[in-house]
């Protein structure tokens, strides 16, 4: 697609408005997914195995079903049979079908007149099991012996003699592997285990869903896309898309753990049945036992360097458990390996592994984390080792512009080499460090995403101008939105509005993910809004009696293209607008495309961090966040980006775990316990925003939500090593690990 | 479920007394009330016991004792000078507990009378000596705060027994307490291991002290041989290693969620020496 791309001049871009949904979010009147109300209403209350792995028996709803007040109760076998491939995994995931394949996993579910009567009932459902053998740990899910989760659904690219657990291989690569290690003067090889950790959404999932006997329903979700609610419920439900109707409510983040769905389709199954609009709200351990967490991984990563830093080969295997069902982001995290460095010859190898955990949802920049903790963990011991500055050596080795990436393709222009200079040249990489202290640096990648995209914009009769999109907002967008299109039309801010369309209004939309929406919507909304002013230009063509080659947009006025053209004075969108219905009727604009020209982000950071010999504790003192954002449209949010995802990633290097008990039963499931970091755990994180525009974007717009979750694990590890003497290969690095490590060395 | 608001302790031992069902008394509610959410316990019979007279008052008696009523919230501790004054370890204690928000509700009674080892307030409160005024069916008695918890989710309470007040002993001259725990967090979070000194020194030299450990044992512990490695010395670097050898020796702690044994067991011992420095600072202090 031919793009007009500007990069510099703006007016609006890079300034930073407050947010449009923000005053209404501060005051509580913006309405999120719990708040959806019906007439007639009932509520849902789900019914979840406590065991691994276990046979559905049977199950009695007759004692629930007495209550007063019960409406319906639903099992599986209120749904369709028949469904394949991730279309039978979702169906089987929301609700269990002969085997409860993981502790949370949901059984049945109940609608009654009051939640408080729908959780007795709920406890009336006699569920009989029979306790299967369950394993939680991916390495232990390949061993022979391993209970097989669901033996003979691997698929064509397991190689045969593996255990019936691993669902999918992957390997790939480039180069003279051998060759390129015995050019090596140093070869080191370490295994790095991650834990898996949740997305943390404040906001519980919540729906209201309605779906009546002529098969025609409606639903309000916090969700990060309702087309996908409304194509993987209806698959579900074995009704058609168009007879599904889906409203986003305002969502308390997603972090990708909102691009599925989970309660959607039994609260339809259970209005269907009923006759009434149901209701479901999940409660915190609902979400933790039953929600997307990441994957856990078991890597092996294999590196060679020259005395000098340049890298000669790297090797690595990645295998990962999604829970009990296909599909762990062994792709993403393979590809996202060494994407940071130029190296002749690289090896790829992953396992795809079933658990009995629940099943694995996209978590920012999914699979790339864990990756990175086992490359940038190996490279910082490799400079070590070689004593080498851990920055200037990826900076001798990082990708850039032309070169082959390790994933295949070759990369256009790109931004590493900006983020590491940037690095190195902060204050923070210099600063003096006290007892007990160290620092930690890495870099780390994500690849972005487009994606199917429709939007439209309407011009008002004031001349304001209502944007549709179909991306929620999560992270600001509508004021990114309202900024693209103020800067392509010329007018105010404050003069567009954004809202967020239902499935019924515009094409279909792929949900807020993969860093996307600031590029894609960003891009729809900029060709919607120039479709706007093409045509006013054509109103005052037909005006002025000139041809439309020569009128021109300009600061959000028609104008003559010039002398020549005849002497008229502009005309204002507003007055193009007010008589807009004499002069040819309504006018919007609209645009949609798959678009492909996503740029990746790369991003580099420093933290450090103050370990206390004694008990093992981190405290993480100072961190500077460096990322390339392409542009930033609205700054102060790409900020928040860079800073949440360092939250996120601080947390999962330090804390976060999900810990199961020998009975296979997730012990933490509460947010006590599951131990994200509070406000006071962190320090003001620093940012420096680089900008390499991207080619594919009208204004450079790389996604930035993701890339600055994938450097912090490593990061953190590095800085503990440098602070406390001891290499941390396991996440996380809670005190007790620490503290044995400390005591190990002696 | 049954809601009552007695209007005298004796009135709401009566109803527990009378009841056969599941019993809760209500203060600030920020255990029972989440456990009620949690499914943890769903009471027959709910007590609310902060309508009784006195239940929120902070009183220094005439003997230089401390009485704090039953639903005295621990922001109102913490904001008490006088108290914070004799008893900073008690106060820090219980200032630990949960958020700014809990920190408005939650009481130190209802800390206690939850069970749980690792309850943050409890270790300064039995360091001090405090004991608590209970009435039952069978009339009022002190009761020793360390006698209380049997055991996790457990008091030796008996069926009607409900605690009016707590009581803070004179804290008299030369005095010091201090309660650390160990959180892998800042904040918001549940002791790891906690450990409190209380302590009173003549001079450099400590002539009284009391330690006593949470989170490592099914029950706070009274470290008596900790206590012992500090009295007569003036905290030097033979009577630390003694005290953390003793607290690290009292640990009882399970492997769990929060913690390793070697992990607590080890803490015990780091965080028995930096209490009692903070305390012998205290102590040796402007009072």
């Amino acid at each position: 697609m031919p793009l007009d791309t500007k990069t510099t001049g703006f007016k609006y871009i890079g300034t930073r408005p407050d947010r449009p949904d923000g005053i209404d979010k501060v005051t509580g009147k913006a309405r999120y997914g719990a708040d959806a109300y019906a007439p007639g209403m009932l509520h849902g209350v789900m019914v979840r195995s406590p065991h691994a792995h276990a046979k559905i028996k049977n199950i009695d709803a007759s004692k629930a079903l007495a209550l007063k007040g019960v409406k319906a109760v639903v099992t599986r076998a209120d749904f369709p049979t028949g469904l394949e491939g991730e279309d039978w995994n979702i169906q089987e995931n929301c609700m269990a079908g002969e085997v409860a394949l993981y502790d949370g996993h949901a059984v049945a579910a109940v609608a009654a007149t009051s939640l408080l009567l729908a959780r007795e009932a709920a406890k009336l459902i006699e569920v009989d099991y029979e306790v299967l053998p369950h394993v939680t740990d991916v390495d232990e899910a390949m061993k022979p012996g391993a209970p097989a989760i669901r033996a003979g659904a691997a698929d064509y690219s397991v190689p045969e003699g593996l255990h019936p657990n691993v669902m999918r291989y992957i390997e790939y690569g480039h180069g003279d592997l051998e060759a390129g290690f015995a050019a090596a003067d140093l070869v080191m090889e370490n295994t790095y285990k991650t834990e898996a950790t949740h997305q943390g959404y404040i906001e519980p999932h919540a729906c209201l869903a309605q779906l009546g006997a002529d098969g025609k329903g409606e639903m309000w979700v916090c969700t990060q896309g309702h087309w996908f609610v409304r194509r993987m419920s209806a698959a579900a439900l074995g009704i058609d898309v168009a007879n599904l109707r889906v409203t986003p409510s305002e969502i308390g983040g997603g972090f990708g753990g909102k691009t599925t769905v989970f309660i959607e389709p039994v609260a339809l199954a259970l209005s269907r049945k009923a006759g009434k609009p149901v209701k479901m709200v999940m409660t915190r351990s609902e979400v933790l036992r039953a929600t997307g967490p990441t994957s856990s991984s078991s890597i092996d990563v294999k590196m060679g360097m020259k005395k000098d830093g340049t890298m000669t080969a790297a090797k690595v295997t990645m295998r990962m458990q999604g829970g009990a069902f296909p599909m762990a982001p062994i792709d993403s995290a393979l590809d996202c390996a060494f994407s940071c460095y130029n190296i002749p010859a690289v090896h790829h190898e992953g396992y795809d592994v079933l658990a009995n955990r629940p099943k694995q949802a996209a978590y920012r920049a999914p699979g790339s984390p864990m990756a990175a903790f086992a490359t940038e963990s190996l490279v910082d011991e490799m400079c070590r080792a070689l004593k080498l500055d851990p920055l200037k050596t990826r900076l001798q080795n990082a990708s850039r512009e032309g070169t082959k990436a390790s994933f295949g393709p070759t990369f256009p222009r790109i931004g590493l080499v900006e983020t590491l200079e940037a690095a190195i040249a902060h204050p923070h990489y210099a600063a003096p460090l006290g007892p007990n202290q160290g620092r930690g640096v890495a870099s780390g990648y994500w690849m972005n995403w487009g994606g199917e995209t429709s939007v439209s914009a309407a011009l008002g009769e004031d001349g304001s101008v209502t944007v549709s999109v179909g991306t929620p907002d999560i992270g600001g967008s509508r004021a990114s939105m309202a900024l693209m299109a103020a800067e392509a039309l010329g007018i105010p801010y404050e003069n567009v509005r954004v809202n967020i369309a239902d499935t019924g209004s515009l094409g279909v939309n792929e949900p807020t993910h993969g860093s996307r929406a600031t590029y894609a919507s960003g891009l729809a909304t900029i060709e919607a809004v120039k479709q706007i002013s093409t045509k006013l230009c054509q109103r005052a063509a037909d005006k002025w009696g000139i041809p439309v080659e020569a009128v021109i947009w300009e600061d959000g006025s028609a104008k003559p293209s010039g002398p020549n053209a005849g002497e008229f004075p502009p005309l204002t969108i507003g007055e193009l607008a007010a008589e807009m219905g004499g002069t040819g009727g309504p006018i919007s604009g609209h645009f949609e495309a798959t678009p492909s020209g996503h740029g990746g982000s790369f991003g580099t950071h420093i933290v450090d961090v103050e370990v206390d010999p004694e008990t093992g504790y981190t405290s993480v003192l100072r961190y500077t966040v460096v990322q390339d954002a392409g542009k930033a449209i609205h700054p102060a949010y790409v900020e928040g980006q860079f800073q949440g995802g360092a939250a996120q990633g601080i947390g999962w290097a330090l804390n976060e775990e999900y810990i199961y008990g020998a009975d296979g039963r997730l012990q933490n499931t509460v947010f006590l316990d599951y131990r994200i970091p509070v406000a006071s755990d962190l320090p003001m994180i620093d940012t420096v925003i680089v900008e390499v525009p991207n080619p594919g974007h009208p204004y450079g717009v790389r996604g930035v939500g993701e890339t600055g979750i994938t450097p912090p694990l490593p990061a953190v590890a590095n800085a503990v090593h440098a602070a406390a003497g001891v290499r941390l290969r396991s996440l996380p690095m809670s005190p007790p690990r620490i503290l044995a490590a400390i005591k190990a060395k002696g | 479920m049954r809601y009552h608001t007695p209007a005298t302790f004796e009135d709401a031992s009566a109803i527990a007394a009378a009841t056969s069902g599941v019993t809760r008394f209500l203060a600030g509610g920020t255990d029972v009330l989440v456990q009620m959410r949690a499914d943890i316990v769903t009471p027959d019979d709910l007590i609310d016991i902060k309508h009784i007279p006195g239940v929120k008052d902070v009183v220094l008696e005439d003997d230089g004792c401390w009485r704090i009523g039953a639903a005295v919230a621990g922001a109102e501790l913490t904001a008490h000078a006088g108290l914070c004054a004799d008893w900073p370890g008690v106060v820090e204690g219980m200032g630990l507990v949960g958020s700014t928000q809990v920190q408005g509700r939650a009481t130190l009674i209802g800390n206690l009378c939850n069970g749980s080892p690792a309850a943050d307030s409890v270790p300064g409160l039995a360091a001090a000596g405090a004991e608590v005024s209970v009435v039952g069916p069978k009339g009022a008695r002190q009761v020793k705060v360390e006698d209380i918890p049997a055991g996790p989710g457990r008091t030796t309470l008996a069926k009607g027994e409900v605690i009016a007040g707590v009581y803070l002993p004179p804290r008299g001259k030369r005095g010091g307490d201090a309660y650390l725990r160990f959180i892998p967090r800042t904040e918001m979070d549940i002791a790891v291991v906690g450990c409190a000194v209380n302590l009173r020194v003549d001079g450099d030299k400590i002539t009284e002290a009391r330690v006593v450990l949470g989170a490592v044992a099914p029950t706070i512990v009274v470290v008596a041989d900790a206590a012992k490695a500090l009295i007569g010395s003036t905290l030097d670097a033979a009577a630390l290693d003694a005290l953390a050898a003793a607290a690290s020796a009292a640990c009882r702690p399970i492997n769990d969620k929060r913690g390793t044994i070697a992990f607590r067991t080890d803490v015990a011992g780091v965080l028995a020496r930096r209490a009692a420095k903070i305390a012998y600072d205290r102590a040796r202090g402007a009072k």
